[in-house]
């Protein structure tokens, strides 16, 4: 077993040397999400060792803890406090870290109704390209002081600082949850999710596949009965289901071909891209197998007002992220040189060329 | 500047503006301008060169492009109910009035979500989503008159805050507007965009890294129930530990609020809410959700409350009753201003756990100042509304009031929290900034505007301190033997 360890002055000492010889780094924390945007050629800057929950106050609903620290560790803590990440975040191949999480940014199925890692963070430490220590944000739930470099960080893939601490707030685990299994085709799933969305269910989960519609619902247990008997179907599995669509495992995402994510408004209906697809969140996450060239899907994304990322098994060439139009892309370079003057962290991992 | 000069250029930039929106709507008498002057907080007033009001994202294109070219400065305002000076207008500025911007676009049931102009008031948007079932959730207590535009800048918060989050966790998109005059989107249709998180950036920015022209907005299902309990308690510490032993039960309260004694007796003499105002504190807990859930957390808050000393809890018996409880909390800031001449209005947050102390402090400091304040709390999210009671017209109360403000912020640094929750820093706590942040992270705010705004032409002064006005801040803490008001402790 390891152990809770700050390590940040040799962090700080390791970016420093690397600012003075322009040296890449590659930041990792476990590497569970390495498959995750463009590979980096660079020496690595390993987050696991700074490690160890700082602060944990229940009452408080705030967490604050080293950007190294395993998910499991957090939500373990938690648990005894009969609390939880509502971003449910994605483990993937491997015990993942507080900072992978927030710096890769994704959610769970709870997403929709629970929030995105960037929605629960309140504060960070981190080291810019300059070695750097800053902190931004704070352990309080509202603070509006001050740009919010914070937010700015969940999702960067590491780009703009390596995340050091990370302060997050967390809310009650659901009392009761319950999950349903209805057999039906994806239009009429799709306009059922939409239709539940609108109206006050306790839902927390509802995705879609192979001609079946999952739910969850989380809460109050009568509640919960009240809408079982209303939406009908049968009980479903329950967390592992659950837990192996957030990670991937569940057999739909055996395949190695290419892996779109499709983030869209969403009600929209199926798209002539998604020849196989895996719909979540309500409809607005879609995972996809397509014939279509990168091209040609996104144009088609954009068009219903979303954008794709290929999230998986892409080929070297396509760009895995949706590319930006000329105003965006300058204010990425200029938000990147801001934090990492030399580009030498994680450089290209979003976009190749910032 | 000396007059003239201001006169010759105000001429010149208005027949330039007046091409772009029409002669009407470019205001540049004294007598138009006048009205502009300061926004919610008074207290600070500036006459701008001129005000523009466009018509549409086309027009304050072309507006951004003349203000760049003539290197004008340019401050963006809502409806002008902000309370941190963040759209007190710059005496060689334009001021750039979104008021008519005021069309909600399109409401998209079936998306959950909502397209407006920036200049559509809060309480609107939820009135137009209310028939498919829907709301927007931030619900600042100037709803009914501050504007979206406004919310998003500020990152406005409100009475739900700890459930359903500020405006930042409420947002799909924005359109912005940069000082070049280029459009850009961002965020997106579904619950994310591509790239950075630059939506998160652009909220709460306070008009220093665009203009806003349209803002989508996240709708949510009207809960089937909500239910409040309102609580008394002899005093504030033990109103403020039974705060932590809701929490504790594994309730998430939809509102958590807690006045002290001074705002309770103020809000019951206005709305007659129906307050004990003999309480030293009362606390406003209210849940929703399901009918069923409700019932059953309703009855666990209401037991909670005893366990933790409330000498009285009452349950509103139905809707009427419910928004009284509520009227007598959102009414609190103009209670307290039929009960002083002036009032000033903080806005900081602490870590709930030190709520006991920073109170106990700010009973001092009211003794010392001899200037009354009353508190109102976000109890949830820790979010601390000090009013100071003043006399503008007795010389030095004003600045008296400044000085004692001041200090409770930098005391709300002090225990961990932030100068501001929901208010925004504006020209207001510009100087308590530099408490919050080292030089460090202020140099990297100043870089961050710089990408968007390299010449500092929009909101330039507000938000973020130049270092030398830390320095010369610092240097007046230092050297205290030469403050005003020294009979004040300092830290």
């Amino acid at each position: 077993m390891t152990v809770d360890c700050d390590i940040s002055d040799a962090l700080a000492a390791q970016v420093c040397d690397a600012a003075a010889q322009a040296q890449p780094l590659r930041l990792v924390g476990s590497d569970s999400k390495a498959f995750y945007g463009h590979p980096v050629d660079g020496e690595v800057l390993s987050l696991a060792g700074h490690r160890g929950i700082v602060n944990y106050e229940p009452t408080e609903l705030v967490l604050t803890a080293r950007a190294g620290t395993p998910l499991p560790q957090i939500e373990a803590a938690l648990a005894a406090h009969k609390q939880a990440l509502s971003f449910e975040p994605p483990a993937f191949d491997g015990p993942a870290t507080l900072g992978g999480a927030i710096a890769c940014g994704l959610g769970g199925p709870r997403r929709p109704w629970g929030g995105a890692p960037r929605d629960l963070l309140l504060g960070i430490q981190l080291l810019d390209g300059l070695g750097r220590c800053l902190r931004f944000g704070g352990q309080v739930m509202k603070n509006v002081a001050g740009y919010d470099v914070s937010r700015l960080m969940a999702g960067a893939l590491g780009t703009l600082g390596a995340l050091l601490e990370v302060s997050i707030k967390v809310l009650p685990a659901p009392k009761v949850e319950r999950s349903l299994v209805l057999s039906m085709p994806r239009d009429r799933a799709l306009t059922m999710m939409r239709d539940l969305a609108r109206q006050p269910v306790p839902l927390s989960a509802a995705c879609h596949f192979d001609d079946r519609l999952y739910l969850r619902l989380s809460g109050n247990a009568a509640s919960i009965t009240a809408w079982e008997r209303r939406i009908g179907g049968e009980a479903g599995s329950g967390e592992s289901f659950w837990r192996d669509l957030r990670d991937h495992r569940l057999t739909w995402f055996r395949s190695e071909q290419p892996l779109w994510r499709l983030s869209l408004p969403p009600a929209t209906r199926r798209l002539r891209c998604e020849n196989d697809v895996l719909t979540d969140w309500a409809g607005a996450q879609r995972w996809v197998y397509s014939d279509y060239s990168a091209t040609e899907l996104r144009d088609e994304v954009a068009q219903a007002g979303g954008h794709a990322s290929l999230f998986r098994y892409g080929d070297a060439e396509t760009p895995v992220f949706h590319p930006l139009d000329p105003v965006r892309e300058r204010l990425h370079r200029g938000l990147k040189h801001t934090f990492d003057p030399h580009g030498i962290l994680n450089p290209g991992r979003q976009y190749r060329s910032i | 500047m000396a007059d003239s000069d201001l006169t010759k250029q105000r001429s010149a930039l208005a027949a330039l503006l007046r091409k772009v929106v029409g002669g009407q709507h470019v205001l540049s008498s004294a007598e138009e301008l006048r009205p502009y002057e300061c926004d919610g907080l008074s207290a600070y007033c500036v006459v701008p060169l001129l005000v523009v009001l466009p018509a549409d994202a086309a027009e304050v294109q072309d507006i951004l492009r003349i203000c760049h070219a003539q290197q004008v400065p340019v401050v963006a305002r809502g409806a002008g109910t902000g309370l941190s000076g963040g759209a007190l207008p710059l005496e060689n500025g334009v001021l750039l009035s979104l008021a008519r911007l005021n069309q909600i676009i399109a409401v998209d049931a079936n998306n959950s979500c909502a397209r407006v102009q920036p200049g559509v008031r809060n309480l609107a948007i939820s009135e137009a989503a209310r028939p498919h079932g829907l709301y927007y959730a931030p619900d600042p207590s100037s709803q009914i008159a501050c504007s979206i535009g406004g919310n998003v800048a500020e990152n406005a918060g409100g009475v739900h805050c700890l459930k359903y989050g500020l405006t930042v966790n409420n947002l799909l998109a924005l359109e912005l507007i940069t000082i070049e005059g280029e459009r850009v989107r961002l965020g997106g249709g579904g619950l994310d965009g591509p790239g950075y998180d630059l939506l998160a950036l652009a909220t709460g920015s306070e008009g220093m890294l665009g203009i806003l022209v349209e803002v989508m907005v996240k709708l949510l299902p009207i809960p089937q129930r909500a239910q409040v309990a309102m609580a008394a308690f002899d005093a504030v510490e033990t109103a403020g530990q039974a705060v932590a032993d809701i929490i504790a039960t594994g309730i998430l309260p939809a509102g958590l609020e807690m006045m002290d004694g001074l705002s309770i007796r103020a809000a019951e003499d206005f709305v007659h809410a129906g307050y004990p105002t003999s309480a030293a504190a009362i606390l406003l807990c209210e849940v929703d959700g399901g009918n069923e859930e409700v019932s059953e957390d309703i009855a666990q808050v209401r037991e909670r409350l005893l366990e933790s000393g409330a000498t009285e809890v009452r349950t509103a018996s139905d809707d009427a009753e419910r928004s009284r409880f509520w009227a007598g909390r959102k009414a609190a800031f103009p209670a307290v201003g039929r009960i002083s001449p002036d009032y000033y209005c903080m806005d900081g947050t602490i870590p709930r756990k030190h709520l006991p102390r920073v109170l106990g402090e700010i009973a001092r400091y009211s003794e010392q100042s001899g200037l009354r304040i009353a508190n109102v709390f976000h109890a949830g999210d820790g979010n601390l509304h000090p009013l100071i009671l003043y006399d503008a017209n007795n010389p030095g109360e004003l600045e008296l009031a400044e000085t004692v403000g001041g200090r409770i912020l930098e005391l709300c640094v002090e225990v961990g929290g932030s100068i501001t929750g929901e208010h925004g820093v504006g020209l207001e706590k510009i100087n308590q900034m530099c408490a919050q942040f080292p030089p460090e992270e202020l140099e990297m705010f100043h870089a961050i505007k710089a990408v968007f705004d390299r010449h500092g032409l929009l909101n330039p002064g507000k938000a973020i301190p130049t270092l030398n006005r830390c320095a010369e801040f610092g240097a007046m803490h230092i050297h205290a033997g030469d403050l005003r008001f020294p009979h004040l402790e300092r830290f």
